[in-house]
């Protein structure tokens, strides 16, 4: 098999003040070799946190209480936290939404850069800064010899966002987790951080995940596309296939309410009632109360019905073109 | 064509940063200055009619949200100046400034910021009309009431507190605080961006059908391209403080003639057209502190010639459409010689 990574039965819970709450519910899904993976979803639906989990980064009063994680055929929930820190930035990488956080303010990029390299590798820094200068290459950044030089405040918000992309890319990971990564930037920045992507993953072989909440920009970059809702993934497929023919109501909803799709000035269609509070979820499916298509049965666990690769968690789904 | 209700003219704004005690000091003894000045608006000029609904469209420090706070009163222009119903706002003394300026209301980004959370609701609603004594106090509560459906929210709501409700519904509660004072212009300053999508689609239904009700003109600054084809009738594009392009929503979007508009919607990704081939704008935003010489744009642009590295364009009508656009290439070209350019 050529999966990358292959996530199964992921789930991630939180001790609140109202009660025990479960951000990501079940989550099963893989990523081939230099394929792009969009986890689409809004906020409160789990999908930061489902990156996080992958990567072992939660912390008190959050668990991954279930699942498996594995990166080329490796289970990292299975191995010791030592172990999985070995990995972490090695072989599973992230990318986070804001680099300004992300890098340190008080360290040279090049600084930086030689650190995150001898952690994983035995090599001088002269060598360490060498690959650094060739991965800040790679991700498009020019005269990368003096951007090393540099602090991070020097740089403009969409090379920071580079030199953390190419922080990730320093092991050559099977896996980066990217997190957001474009939100915070200007449409021009951003469409030349997505060409770089799409470009890496063909030519590098990495697969990606990209966490975001823009389905503009995730029918234009990835491959396959998971829709979650609540913690869980509610629609699965081809990215063409979710997009263009959508068959859980929630994403014929979310999709439906994106106004370029609409005449100027016509109202568009909403979905009504707000994004649920996930210590208060109804049984069953956890869309029945906003649904149009909602009847009793969905008060019961819905199943997962489909061909192939575009399968839906839906006891009402539309049908299939 | 109707009367403009706002109008925009000839208005610079510049930010300037005094130096610290130890550079003022050196800089006495040396006879320079260090203080620094941006310029976040260069001689812009625009006009709306009654009625209508405009765009304005640009990156960071474009200089959109700036022109909305000047248009609503909160900074005064630096040069220039901004007329309602062609009365200048900054002549205006004592009661007639405050006539003036309650009659543009503002409604923020960030609904969680811009509501009081220690304030119930219905205060904050209310608390607009009762300092200008627009309503007696039991108007005012029937008012809120009023209000709040009229925004989708229940009546009841006046009693709860900002914490108790969710973004959309906040930005409700602040659209219904900017109604509350009848204004004649409303300024909505990135009103949808911080909304998911879902949430967006309900507010912005919202808007049209208040727009519709009670004919509102309104300025609607935004990023996003969609958004703003959607509500908006005409649309200004900014670049480093200067409007680039201003035009009709369809022309804009059916031919647009800036190159960079043009670049702008060729880097944003539309849902629908499957997995693009993206043409992002080369190079970065230019700091405001320090604009390129000539057109702004140059050195981003693929068209740019000799011309534009010196030459300031200017607005101007482009032939067969309301279209008006600072570019040389609709101005007499960029001063490429014959040949040079295979376009």
């Amino acid at each position: 098999m050529n999966k990358a990574l292959d996530v199964r039965g992921l789930t991630t819970r939180f001790e609140t003040r109202s009660g025990m709450v479960t951000a990501v519910n079940g989550v099963s899904f893989s990523v081939e070799r230099g394929r792009i993976m969009g986890l689409v979803g809004e906020s409160g639906s789990g999908k930061s946190v489902t990156g996080f989990s992958i990567l072992g980064l939660i912390d008190e009063p959050g668990k991954v209480v279930a699942g498996e994680v594995l990166v080329d055929g490796q289970d990292l929930r299975a191995l010791s936290p030592d172990a999985v820190r070995r990995l972490r930035g090695a072989r599973v990488a992230m990318v986070f939404q804001d680099p300004m956080m992300t890098l340190n303010p008080v360290l040279r990029i090049g600084d930086q850069m030689a650190m995150a390299v001898r952690v994983h590798e035995k090599m001088s820094k002269r060598t360490a800064w060498e690959k650094a200068r060739q991965t800040l290459e790679i991700v498009g950044i020019p005269s990368p010899a003096e951007r090393l030089k540099a602090y991070p405040h020097q740089l403009s918000g969409g090379m920071r966002q580079r030199v953390a992309i190419a922080i990730a890319l320093l092991h050559r990971p099977s896996v980066i987790i990217a997190d957001e990564p474009t939100t915070a930037l200007d449409v021009s920045i951003q469409g030349q951080i997505l060409a770089e992507v799409r470009r890496l993953a063909d030519e590098t072989g990495t697969a990606i995940v990209w966490v975001t909440h823009d389905l503009a920009v995730i029918s234009s970059l990835a491959d396959d596309i998971c829709v979650m809702y609540a913690g869980r993934i509610v629609e699965r497929g081809p990215a063409e296939d979710v997009i263009g023919a959508p068959r859980h109501p929630y994403t014929v909803g979310l999709i439906g309410s994106v106004p370029s799709l609409h005449e100027p000035g016509t109202p568009l269609p909403q979905i009504p009632g707000s994004t649920p509070q996930l210590s208060n979820l109804p049984t069953g499916c956890p869309f029945r109360p906003r649904c149009p298509r909602a009847t009793d049965i969905c008060a019961s666990e819905p199943p997962i019905v489909g061909e192939g690769d575009h399968t839906v968690s839906c006891h009402h789904p539309m049908e299939a073109p | 064509m109707k009367e403009p209700l706002l109008t925009v003219e000839s208005i610079h704004k510049r930010f300037t940063r005094k130096p610290g005690l130890v550079m003022r000091g050196i800089d006495r003894l040396s006879g320079r200055s260090s203080g620094t000045t941006v310029h976040a608006l260069s001689d812009v000029t625009l006009s709306v009619a009654a009625g209508e609904v405009l765009g304005l469209v640009g990156e960071s420090g474009c200089g959109k949200s700036t022109l909305g706070r000047i248009i609503s009163g909160i900074y005064t222009p630096s040069d220039g100046r901004v007329l309602l119903d062609g009365a200048p706002v900054a002549r205006a003394r004592g009661n007639n400034i405050e006539k003036l300026t309650t009659r543009v209301q503002m409604i923020h980004q960030d609904p969680f910021a811009s509501l009081n959370p220690r304030m119930k609701v219905g205060e904050t609603i209310a608390e607009g009309p009762r300092v200008h004594k627009l309503a007696s106090a039991g108007d005012v509560r029937k008012r809120v009431r009023d209000l709040l459906q009229q925004v989708g929210l229940e009546g009841a709501y006046a009693d709860r507190l900002p914490h108790q409700f969710s973004g959309g519904q906040r930005q409700r509660i602040a659209i219904a605080r900017a109604l509350a004072m009848e204004p004649d212009l409303l300024v909505l300053d990135e009103a949808v961006a911080s909304l998911d999508v879902s949430i967006q689609a309900q507010v912005l239904n919202l808007f049209m059908e208040l727009r519709r009700k009670l004919d509102l003109t309104a300025v609607f600054i935004s990023h996003d391209l969609s958004v703003v084809r959607h509500v908006c009738d005409r649309v200004a594009i900014m670049y480093l403080g200067r409007i680039v392009e201003l035009a009709s929503a369809r022309e804009l979007y059916e031919k647009p003639q800036h190159p960079y508009t043009k670049a702008l919607f060729a880097s944003v990704p539309t849902l629908g057209t499957g997995r693009a081939a993206f043409q992002p704008i080369k190079g970065e935003i230019p700091s405001p502190l320090n604009p390129p010489k000539g057109c702004a744009f140059h050195p981003r642009c693929p068209m740019a010639g000799p011309r534009c590295r010196v030459d300031l364009p200017a607005l101007k009508p482009v032939a067969g459409t309301a279209t008006t656009v600072a570019c040389h290439l609709n101005d007499g070209g960029t001063g490429i010689e014959k040949g040079s350019h295979a376009a």
